[in-house]
């Protein structure tokens, strides 16, 4: 190999680092270390002239190594790569040191910054001389995506890639797709139904020949490497088979076993053990519930196999049911959310108290195809029936799981506006009503939001500020009788107050969808401190993940109304059609590899690798990494006791020549 | 046999007697050993803490380092004794700063600390398993048809205790294990107003009327307490109370051990002390 | 307006989580004492907030308090709210900014423990009501009757207990630091 010509760059960035560090000496010092040939200063080495300036050098001088002193790498290093690579010389070889967050940022005297500055300097110029040349490497990108969770987000983002002629994997673990959304009434600010929204994006997604729908299914492993992912689908045995099946929905009316708690209506109706969730359901094909059918559990019955037609049903279908393997090129994750439970919150009496609602009890209250047939009434003798009598008097409570460090400590960011939606729903199904909307803050802003905000207060909903700190049905004054009573401070009053009502709704706000942690293990993704899904970079990286190729949209990244997941959805699409239409994608060189005649084999490196990029060949008794699921974490190399683990432009080598250069004149 | 450092209270010797009565005549009967811990000093309930803090915790922690030497965990009778002393050991535990003030004001008076005893209330011996099998099978007279309203107040409960904070169910289990009857009561765990009762006596008999009020709606035989205050407030000031806002209670109001005394059959309640007369539905149990 | 008041209530053990208090009043509608108070739980904290020291310390509102500590246990910001009460009373009785009256109870009730190292309660209710309400002594006549008559209330001496001097070098100990 020919002698290092080192080439040295020293940036003042304007005053960041010039005003502390004194640049021109620095530059001067570089001058006089082993192998540099060129040492220069520039106000903004990463601005175009100052490009212009290493390209120029390493033409003139003939560098084979550039150093340049600035910033953190996180910044600029993919700038200056790149500026090598257009002189012809290869980007890795090339070093960063920095100048700026670690020295000019973090003290105010300049005597010891200018000493810091000279030291990595020459640690920056002992290491680079070590380096060598490494290059990305390119692989296939099949052009296919997995999107999991079939709610708005989902349905938006499969759309969108569909419409690139991108083939979609559209997994969903319900009967039906459609989601949160599927089950509101009417949305705000608009009060459009959102069925009547959703279905036809519902519809689009189950017919576009693009899109494949796996419904009543769920994605139980991920492996491969961005571009070339392979996902294993549970399809969960419904014991009818979809291809014969034409949804004329005689088995539903015809099943014995019609007792069965139906979650999707919050519990509040039963369903049959044969059924679909709703009635727009897509696809519109029963499942069969194997806790409930009499013929699963017991061998009798077979009624539904008997008026059915198209002889869809299949009552010898495997229970464990059916595993698919699929190829894809990245995933989209829309798995959603699920709301909080207030039964830990003894005070609001949920649960113990009748007529004590959940958000979501009483939107499936106010939809016609609810319990109550969309009559908003109290329940008679424990049951809602639309036979209830009306409430006088209906108490919204914002805030309940939310902005509280007993239970969640987020706001989840929709409560005031669907609080407010009741409200304009109640005043409509009970005119007369007294609405009560308790609050701490109103947080209105979306488009329209705030102007719906005033709308209500036009419709004399009373709004009080105060969080609920009590709900109970014992009475202490006449007017209390037999109602519920809301125990509240009116703050901007200044005083407490006890107010009887019939009803009360509790806001209850939106956390991490069940089985969300699970997922995110099978997919090796991170979640936040709150649960839900870890975005890669907060403002400037919203749907993308630390994981390459797979990306987030919707509630399970954050909570979020409809239009934001729709936004998330799209721009979710946008990244994975970027990577199929580039129809490849590009490995990092930083990768970890084996020195093969130092491994013994231990395979104490496998399970420490958090990417499964290491594996073990029984033949050669060696391990192998996949570099295209490296990350270039550096924990096998730092774990292998043989050093027989080394990763590419980190090196041992490389590593003690720079500590070298720090610790010169120590 | 079950053994603890038993810390009275000032209360337990005046007005809160009969409750170390029925306490010791119940504990008596299931073989609990409860020995007095000698030279024992006021907790400083609530009071304490209104004037100092660091020392009031240190006044409370004697009783801590006293107890220690008897090797035994603590069982105090009254709720506010058994905060003042369980937030004492808390706080030495959680916050540096408090334990050092107040370990060294112990080893100046020659006393000594290390963090090994733990505090009960005494609704927690019995509450808990194997003692609350002992206490069913104890019972020689079931309580049938006795409807009870469990009184717990606020300091057994809140802000630790071993309980529910808002709708306690230890003095219903122990009804139940008596076979009498627990009354779904709201009020179970809301403030009868402690020492208000004597500073602002206005707030104190609104809140024990509205005690009262719940016992009463629920259709309460009586009511039966925890606590030497509360019980002061609803039993001794229940006719001030119905002075005040023109009520009418007459609902007995029992120490918790005096219940248990009753279906044990045991003698030395001291249930004449109370002021409240029984209602028709006790007596029949009398 | 003073805002370093705020320091002195950072000086509770947990003290500084006042600093997240979002002004929802749930300790306000939790508190039984409330309707009472000249200022609610939540208004005390927003003075103290702002700075507004001695308005806080006048208020009558921790006096009202019956430690009841519902406020405390609901508490959506984990405040302990009840323990910021009995600061108020420490800090109002030291400065002699206190509601007469209100306090006497709590300053009784100390130089009794200091004095005999149990509160004999007939001291207690003697002592607070010559200072602060001779006429209302004379109105608890009959309960006082009926708690003698049936073996209430002792009538021998008060008590003091063996080892006083205890109770006075623990006194002595924590007073001379001047961190009580």
């Amino acid at each position: 190999m020919s002698k290092p010509r080192v080439g040295v760059f020293v940036c003042h960035c304007g005053s960041n680092i010039g005003s502390i560090v004194d640049v021109p000496a620095v530059a001067a010092f570089a001058t006089g270390l082993d192998n540099v040939v060129y040492a220069q200063e520039h106000k903004y080495m990463c601005s175009d002239p100052g490009q212009e300036m290493i390209r120029d050098a390493i033409k003139e001088h003939q560098l084979n190594r550039v150093v340049v002193a600035s910033c953190s790498p996180l910044m600029h290093e993919p700038t200056f790569r790149k500026t090598c690579d257009e002189a012809g010389l290869n980007g890795y070889l090339f070093q960063m040191a920095n100048l700026r967050e670690q020295v000019s940022w973090v003290t105010e005297d300049k005597a010891a910054a200018t000493e810091k500055a000279k030291v990595v300097v020459r640690a920056a110029v002992q290491r680079v001389a070590d380096h060598t040349e490494l290059h990305t490497t390119t692989k296939p990108c099949t052009p296919a995506t997995l999107v999991i969770g079939g709610g708005v987000a989902g349905i938006e983002a499969a759309l969108q890639l569909a419409s690139s002629d991108t083939k979609v994997h559209l997994v969903e673990r319900e009967p039906s797709i459609g989601g949160a959304m599927a089950k509101f009434d009417k949305t705000f600010p608009t009060l459009d139904c959102a069925a009547c929204i959703l279905t036809p994006k519902m519809v689009q997604a189950y017919t576009h020949p693009n899109i494949t729908v796996h419904a009543y299914s769920e994605v139980v492993d991920l492996s491969g490497y961005v571009g070339n992912f392979q996902a294993k689908i549970h399809h969960k045995a419904s014991y009818v088979n979809n291809e014969k099946c034409t949804g004329c929905g005689a088995c539903l009316q015809k099943c014995p076993v019609k007792r069965v708690p139906h979650e999707w209506e919050q519990n509040l109706m039963n369903r049959r053990a044969i059924y679909t969730p709703f009635a727009q359901a897509v696809p519109n094909k029963p499942v069969i519930d194997a806790q409930h059918c009499t013929m699963l559990l017991k061998g009798k019955c077979g009624i539904c196999a008997k008026v059915c037609e198209a002889g869809a049903i299949e009552y010898d279908q495997a229970p464990e049911g059916t595993y698919e393997t699929i190829d894809i090129g990245n995933v989209i994750v829309a798995t959603g959310m699920k709301t909080f439970d207030p039964t830990p919150m003894k005070a609001l009496g949920y649960g113990r108290i009748p007529d004590v609602y959940t958000a979501l009890e009483f939107e499936r209250m106010c939809h016609a195809s609810g319990p109550t047939e969309g009559h908003v009434v109290k329940k008679t003798n424990g049951v809602l029936t639309h036979g209830g009598a009306a409430p006088k008097a209906v108490a919204l409570v914002h805030c309940v799981g939310s902005r509280d460090k007993n239970y969640n400590e987020h706001c989840s960011r929709v409560c005031c506006m669907y609080s407010l939606k009741y409200a304009h729903l109640i005043k409509e199904h009970v005119p007369g009503c007294e609405v009560y909307d308790f609050y701490i803050d109103m947080r209105c802003a979306g488009k329209g939001y705030e102007e719906f905000y005033n709308r209500l207060l036009r419709e004399d909903v009373r709004f009080i500020r105060g969080k609920v700190a009590e709900v109970n049905n014992w009475a202490i004054y006449p007017e209390e009788e037999g109602r519920l009573v809301v125990r509240v401070e009116d703050t901007l009053v200044g005083t407490t107050r006890r107010i009887p009502v019939d009803m009360v709704v509790l806001a209850t706000g939106l956390e991490p969808a069940e089985g969300a942690k699970a997922l995110a293990q099978t997919l090796h993704m991170s979640c936040s401190n709150d649960g839900f899904y870890l975005e890669r970079h907060p403002k400037l990286a919203p749907v993308s993940t630390a994981t390459e190729g797979i990306f987030v949209a919707g509630c399970c990244q954050s909570p979020k109304d409809i239009p934001d997941s729709v936004a998330q959805g799209a721009a979710a699409a946008a990244q994975a059609i970027a990577m199929i239409k580039r129809g490849t994608v590009e490995i990092e060189p930083t990768t970890a590899h084996v020195l093969e005649e130092l491994c013994s084999g231990c395979q104490i490196c496998i399970p420490l690798c958090p990417y499964d990029a290491i594996s073990r060949d029984e033949e050669r008794r060696l391990a192998v990494i996949e570099p295209a699921k490296c990350k270039g974490c550096g924990t096998c190399v730092g774990a292998c006791p043989s050093s027989a683990l080394q990763q590419w432009g980190f090196d041992d080598k490389q590593i003690y020549a720079e500590i070298d250069g720090i610790l010169a004149n120590a | 046999m079950t053994s603890y450092a038993y810390y009275p209270g000032c209360s337990a010797k005046a007005t809160g007697a009969s409750y170390e009565e029925s306490l010791m005549a119940v504990a008596r009967v299931l073989g609990i050993e409860l020995e007095e811990i000698d030279d024992w000093n006021c907790c400083g309930a609530t009071a304490y803490f209104s004037v100092r803090e660091k020392l009031a915790m240190a006044i409370s922690a004697r009783n801590l380092a006293l107890a220690e030497t008897q090797g035994k965990d603590i069982v105090a009778p009254c709720s506010a004794c058994y905060l003042g002393l369980a937030k004492a050991n808390k706080y030495l535990k959680e916050f540096p700063e408090t334990r050092e003030i107040v370990c060294g004001a112990l080893k100046a008076a020659g006393l000594e600390y290390n963090g090994t005893v733990e505090v009960k209330h005494a609704v927690e011996i019995f509450v808990q398993e194997p003692m609350l099998s002992q206490v069913k099978a104890a019972v020689k007279h079931p309580l049938t048809g006795l409807r009870v309203a469990g009184y717990v107040g606020c300091q057994m409960v809140r802000p630790y205790g071993f309980d529910d904070a808002e709708y306690p169910v230890a003095l219903d289990t122990i009804t139940t294990a008596l076979g009498a009857t627990p009354v779904p009561y709201p009020m179970a765990a809301r403030c009868c107003g402690g020492s208000q009762i004597m500073t602002n006596e206005e707030v104190a008999l609104r809140m024990s009327k509205n005690v009262l009020l719940a016992a009463e709606k629920a259709g309460a035989d009586c009511i039966i307490t925890t606590c030497p205050l509360c019980h002061m407030n609803l039993d001794m000031f229940q006719a001030k109370v119905n002075a005040h806002f023109g009520t009418n209670f007459s609902i007995p109001v029992l120490y918790f051990t005096q219940l248990m005394g009753m279906a044990f059959e045991a003698s030395g309640l001291g249930i004449e002390k109370n002021l409240v007369g029984p209602s028709a539905g006790l007596a029949a149990h009398m | 307006m003073k805002p370093d008041f705020l320091e002195e209530i950072y000086e509770i053990p947990g003290g500084e989580n006042i600093k997240d208090c979002i002004q929802c009043g749930t300790c306000s509608g939790s508190c039984p004492a409330a309707p009472n108070m000249e200022h609610t739980p939540r208004q005390i904290i927003a003075m103290i907030r702002a700075g507004m020291r001695d308005e806080a310390l006048a208020s009558n509102t921790m006096w009202m308090c019956a430690s009841c500590y519902m406020c405390q246990s609901r508490c959506p910001s984990q405040i302990k709210i009840t323990d910021i009460m009995y600061a108020l009373k420490r800090v109002a009785l030291a400065e002699g900014k206190a509601q007469p009256k209100a306090s006497y109870m709590a300053q009784v009730f100390v130089d009794n423990i200091n004095t005999y190292g149990r509160n004999d309660e007939r001291m207690l209710i003697f002592n607070y009501y010559l200072k602060t309400n001779p006429g209302k002594f004379l109105s608890y006549a009959p309960i006082g009757m009926s708690m003698i008559s049936k073996g209430l209330l002792s009538m021998g001496a008060p008590e003091r207990i063996k080892n006083i001097d205890q109770i006075r070098k623990i006194v002595a100990y924590v007073e001379k630091d001047g961190t009580a």
